[in-house]
Order: structure tokens, then C-alpha cells, then sequence
């Protein structure tokens, strides 16, 4: 019975964060049928008649135009006069776009090398164990924001493809590298134990190569420790894509996410809290909604709770950014 | 992790070691230390590389100012050296941090002189925040637990999560704004050394201490909790019952006691990062004037020696004080074996 009210609520915030997602990749309709606004659109000279009356979207002391509760300028303006509602959801779009592919990577390092080192063990663990410790005991968001600058300053040329400067690969590919040992560490210690269970050897005497094995044995029996880890993963990739774009490492101008959002309205928060709390408070929103879900997940998944403390690990080193 | 058991590694036979370090602690902490220099080695390294790899990078050209001609340029390139082979130029900043000369590239500041000038902010804010986080975290995660299912559980779990997902920038410039801004209740920013003004370095430490606490709170007692709620299917907790305990002293004397363990290793990592300055964005939003701060700026100004040493100082204090929290661990528990 408890389970169940407990699955009713994280159900609930899952479908808050299914909304948020369609909201977030309806933003062109919204900006053209509703708004009628770009994300990136100045209307800093234009006015709004709110109430009856016509109104400057950006008074001429420079304070922008708070919340009008109507189409245009919903959820108000910022100071070059564009409206925080669209630049809400196309950087809502951003973010997610950004927390998606990072953790897609962070899985795809995690589960590769994670696997490889649990399995293999031998020289070829101590190389790939080593390789996390770096990239753990590596202050993760110095390592992000050294990273994040380097790329935003001058794009990445790896001969085979090249990120421009202002992509939101960047950010992305960043972030992904930052998070991996944190689920590579559990999954290959998990692997170093389904290497001795029955099974494997079975496969083993079958005459199977260990890239066999790892693949067809090993990988789908790890497979709910990653389904528990995803959600964290995405979660936590939000909040670090918004740290970094808050320190200028991340999303670079004019593309709108909510850390440069929030970035930018610190500046002008006397006059104008709007600027702050509507990034803010959807970013919030947004991640508790995932964590819940991410809890509820777990507690069906995951009754033993394979490593927890190292799941909520993340979260912790997340957030002392 | 301490608490999740590996797989037993293969034995192999140790190598025969001198005398004096046959002890286990003794062989513990001086592969420990030869841990720390491998990692410190190659995070350098790796934040050597990074910096060098910034296409519009050249440090040269920014010392040089935006109006030098190319002679100057050249100048500035030979006399820093920069004109040299990447590993001469590592080697050669190693050397300078390691014997205490190193300067910054812009404005040429001391830069460990400069840290041990930002150290206070800095712990000041790991000294005050850790408690906090800690004291608050397991006792929200103990009343949890308790009242497991009911509705404090409920609350203190909404609470707990609404903190994970709190990003610390955002909780502290709203802070900055309703707090200090519109009721006037605490100053807005800045840092005022205990020694001069301990009621001022109160008011101006709160905000920021409370700011980065709060995720560790909600993470604390949401490990604690399962930990706690782990732990009391355990054959202890029913010789404990069976004997007549009250399921409180179960609880606090038993269970308790097993699952701080967890909790004391995330508390050290935690420490040694926010002691190395890695709480860059709380530092930077109350404008502390701290470590973290520090190399924040200095990332921004693409200035390499001091992000190389801050980075050098957090990683160390991370494995350093993993290594004294893990020592910790044998002293206290006799189960625990150091490996």
C-alpha cells in the first residue's frame, strides 16, 4: 500500500517532468503563435499594453518589465528587452538537450570501461581504476569549468570532427567526462563479482571470447544498476550544465539556458527578482521532479539498493561545485 | 567505498618490503602517498594540457597587452619561456610551484601567497558549513528513519529532496536578495576576518554556510536513512530487540553507531573538497574572497599556475583526507582492515 501511494507521487512528478520536456520542445510553437517573439528577439525600445495601458518593456532607467500574466511578456522581460518566457523554454531546451547526450556519454564511458575493468581485472583494471581516481579526485568542476573555458574560447579540433566554439556539444561532451567514474566505479565492481557467478563460467567453457561474454553476460545483467543511475545522471547533469553556464563555461550568449539566465539576472536583481526566479524556480522544478521519479524508480527496481551511498554520492559532489 | 564489500582481489604474495614498513598502517599510508603523488602528477598534467590546447591561448599575447607590437609579444614569449617544448614548460612550472616561486601571468602575484591570503573565507566556510551539514543531516535522516512511512518521514523526505535539487546559486542569490536586500536582515557579500570583527564574520559567514549545506543535508539524510532502514534487518537489531531494548536505543546505540561510518567517509570528502576551494559558485555568489573564488578568476583569465596549484590543493586535501578518515575507520572498528 505504501509502495504504491509512494509510486502515485513519484508518478506524479514524472508527469510534471513530461510536461516540462513537451513545454520545452514546443518552444518555436510558443514563440511564434503566442508570444510572437524569438529567444533571442530585442524589444528594448518596444511597449506592451498591459492592463490597458501601454507600458515601456524596458523603463528607461533600464528596469525591465516584470511578469504581465498575458501573451506577450508572460513571465516579463530581461534587459535587452526579450521575453523571459520564450528564452524559459528554449533554454529549458538547451539544458535538457545538453543533460541528455552528457549522459548518454557518461553511460557510454561508464558501462564500457566500467565493464572492461570489473571483468578483464589485471593490469588492464589497474590502468582503467587509476584513470577514475584521476578523473574523480579531479576537482570535477574545476575540471568542467578549465574544460568548458578552453572549449568556449576556441572550439575543439580533433581531426575526425571539430566542435565550434558556442556549440552546445561542448558543455555536453564536458559534462559527460565529469560524471563517468562516478558510475564507472560501482558498475565494475559489480562486474568483478558476476565474473565468478556460475553463468559466466558456463560461457567461459563454452569456448566464448571475453568480449562475448562481457557483452551478451556481463552488460545486461548491469543493466538495472544503470536504469537506477540514469536519472541521477540526468538530474545532476541539469544542475552542472547550469553552474557552469552560470560561470560563463557553459551555454555561451545569446543561446538562452536557465544558468545564463540566471547568470543574467543577478545583475539586475534589485529591480527585476522575476529574472531570477523564473529560471530558478523551473530549474528546481524540474530537477526535484526527475529525483523523485529517480527515488521511485529505485524503490521498485532496486529494493537492496545496489551502492546507494554512492548514488547519492553524486548529488553531493554536485552540489559542493 | 567503505561499507559496500569488493570482491576479494587475487592474492598475491607481497613483495618483501623493508622492515619498518611491515606494519599495515605504515604500508597503508606510504601507498597511500605514493597514490597521491601518481594522482597529483597527472592532474597537473592534464590541466597543463588543457590550458595548452586553448587555440587563443597564447599567454603571450595577453601579458603583452592589447596594444604591443610583435617584438614585444616576442619578447615577453622568450623571457617566460613560453617559447620552449611543452614538457620544458611543465617541468619548469612544477619546479617553481614546488619550490614556492610560482607567479600568476596576469599582474605576475605570488601565487601561493595569494592562497594562503584567500585561505580564511575559505575555511571559514568548510569549518562552519561541515558542521551544519553534518549535525543537520543525520538528524533529519534519524527522525526519518524513525518515523519511517509517517508523515514527518514524508516531510523531512520532501525537504531532503527539494535541497538535492537546489542549485546553490540560485538559493543564494535569492538569499542575497530577500535576506539582505529587501529586509536588511544580513550583509550583502563579502568576507570580515574573525579576528577583527567576530559578530560581523558571523552574520557575513550565514548565508553562505547555509547556502552550501543545504544539498549535503538532503543528501546526508537520504543516505542515512536507507542506511538506517538497511541496517535494521540485520541479525544485530534482533538480538537487541529480543534482549528488551527499547526500539529508540536500538535505533541510536546500535543501528546508529553501524551506519555513521558512511557517512563520516562523505563528510571527509566533502570537507577536503570545500577546504581546497573547490565551493567555487558559493564563493563566487558572496563574493567571500576566497580559494575557490580565486580559481574561478583565475580559469576566466585563462591564467595557468594558479588553477594548477588550487587543483593540486584540492585533489590533495581530497586523498589526504580519504586516507585519515579510512585510518580512522581500523582505529575505531577492528573489522576494518587498511588496504
Amino acid at each position: 500500500m505504501r509502495l504504491l501511494a509512494r509510486n502515485r507521487f513519484a508518478l506524479t512528478f514524472g508527469v510534471l517532468f513530461v510536461a516540462i520536456v513537451l513545454a520545452c520542445l514546443l518552444a518555436p510553437v510558443y514563440a511564434d503563435d503566442v508570444a510572437h517573439s524569438g529567444p533571442n528577439a530585442n524589444h528594448i525600445t518596444a511597449t506592451v499594453e498591459v492592463g490597458g495601458r501601454r507600458v515601456d518593456v524596458v523603463s528607461p532607467t533600464g528596469v525591465p518589465i516584470g511578469p504581465t500574466w498575458t501573451g506577450r511578456f508572460l513571465l516579463g522581460a530581461d534587459a535587452n528587452g526579450r521575453d523571459v518566457a520564450v528564452r524559459l523554454l528554449y533554454g529549458g531546451r538547451n539544458s535538457l538537450e545538453i543533460a541528455a547526450i552528457a549522459t548518454l556519454l557518461t553511460m557510454l564511458l561508464a558501462v564500457v570501461f566500467g565493464t572492461l575493468a570489473g571483468y578483464m581485472r589485471g593490469p588492464i583494471d589497474g590502468l582503467l581504476s587509476r584513470l577514475f581516481d584521476v578523473v574523480w579526485a579531479y576537482p570535477a568542476v574545476l575540471l568542467g569549468v578549465a574544460l568548458g573555458v578552453a572549449l568556449a574560447v576556441g572550439g575543439l579540433d580533433l581531426g575526425l570532427f571539430t566542435l565550434h566554439s558556442g556549440s552546445l556539444l561542448i558543455p555536453a561532451f564536458v559534462i559527460g567526462i565529469v560524471f563517468f567514474p562516478y558510475v564507472a566505479k560501482p558498475l565494475r565492481a559489480q562486474a568483478l563479482s558476476l565474473r565468478e557467478r556460475e553463468f559466466v563460467d558456463a560461457a567461459r567453457v563454452e569456448g566464448r571470447g571475453p568480449a562475448s561474454i562481457m557483452a551478451s553476460e556481463i552488460v545486461p545483467n548491469l543493466a538495472s544498476t544503470i536504469v537506477v543511475f540514469v536519472p541521477l545522471i540526468v538530474a545532476n547533469a541539469i544542475l552542472l550544465e547550469a553552474g557552469l553556464s552560470y560561470l560563463g563555461a557553459g551555454v555561451q550568449d545569446p543561446n538562452p539556458s536557465w544558468g545564463t539566465m540566471i547568470a543574467d539576472g543577478v545583475r539586475l536583481i534589485p529591480g527585476a527578482v522575476h529574472l531570477v526566479l523564473v529560471p530558478g524556480l523551473m530549474l528546481v522544478l524540474t530537477v526535484l521532479s526527475i529525483n523523485v521519479l529517480a527515488d521511485g524508480v529505485r524503490d521498485v527496481l532496486d529494493p537492496r539498493a545496489v551502492g546507494r551511498a554512492s548514488v547519492s554520492a553524486i548529488g553531493d559532489r554536485q552540489g559542493r561545485l | 567505498m567503505a561499507g559496500v564489500p569488493a570482491a576479494a582481489p587475487a592474492r598475491v604474495r607481497p613483495p618483501a618490503l623493508p622492515r619498518r614498513l611491515r606494519s599495515p598502517l605504515a604500508r597503508f599510508l606510504a601507498r597511500r602517498l605514493l597514490g597521491l603523488v601518481a594522482v597529483l602528477f597527472a592532474i597537473t598534467v592534464l590541466t597543463f594540457l588543457i590550458f595548452q590546447a586553448i587555440p587563443d591561448g597564447d599567454p603571450a599575447v595577453r601579458m603583452a597587452g592589447r596594444l604591443a607590437t610583435p617584438q614585444q609579444v616576442l619578447d615577453v614569449r622568450r623571457q617566460w619561456g613560453f617559447d620552449e617544448p611543452i614538457y620544458v614548460q611543465y617541468a619548469r612550472t612544477m619546479e617553481k610551484i614546488l619550490d614556492g616561486s610560482v607567479v600568476s601571468y596576469s599582474q605576475q602575484i605570488d601565487v601561493e601567497s595569494q592562497i594562503v591570503r584567500d585561505l580564511p573565507p575559505t575555511i571559514s566556510l568548510a569549518l562552519g558549513a561541515g558542521v551544519l551539514w553534518l549535525v543537520f543531516g543525520v538528524l533529519f535522516g534519524l527522525l526519518s528513519a524513525m518515523r519511517a512511512g509517517r508523515w514527518l518521514d514524508r516531510a523531512l523526505s520532501a525537504v531532503a529532496l527539494t535541497g538535492i535539487s537546489m542549485p546553490v546559486f540560485f538559493l543564494g542569490a535569492i538569499m542575497l536578495y530577500w535576506l539582505g536586500y529587501r529586509w536588511g536582515l544580513l550583509p550583502l557579500g563579502g568576507y570580515v576576518p574573525l579576528t577583527e570583527d567576530p559578530w560581523g564574520w558571523f552574520t557575513h559567514m550565514l548565508m553562505p554556510w547555509i547556502a552550501l549545506s543545504v544539498v549535503s543535508i538532503g543528501v546526508y539524510s537520504r543516505v542515512l536513512r536507507a542506511n538506517l532502514l538497511d541496517a535494521l534487518g540485520e541479525d544485530y537489531v534482533r538480538t537487541a530487540r529480543a534482549k528488551g531494548l527499547s526500539e529508540r536505543r536500538v535505533l541510536v546505540h546500535h543501528v546508529l553507531r553501524n551506519s555513521l561510518a558512511g557517512i563520516v567517509t562523505l563528510w571527509g570528502l566533502d570537507f577536503a573538497w570545500v577546504i581546497g576551494g573547490g565551493a567555487i559558485l558559493v564563493e563566487s555568489v558572496f563574493d567571500l574572497g576566497g580559494v575557490g573564488q580565486y580559481a574561478a578568476e583565475s580559469i576566466g583569465r585563462l591564467d595557468v599556475p594558479p588553477v594548477m596549484v588550487i587543483t593540486m590543493l584540492v585533489a590533495a586535501a581530497v586523498v589526504v583526507i580519504g586516507a585519515l578518515v579510512d585510518v580512522l575507520y581500523a582505529v575505531l572498528d577492528p573489522r576494518v582492515r587498511l588496504s
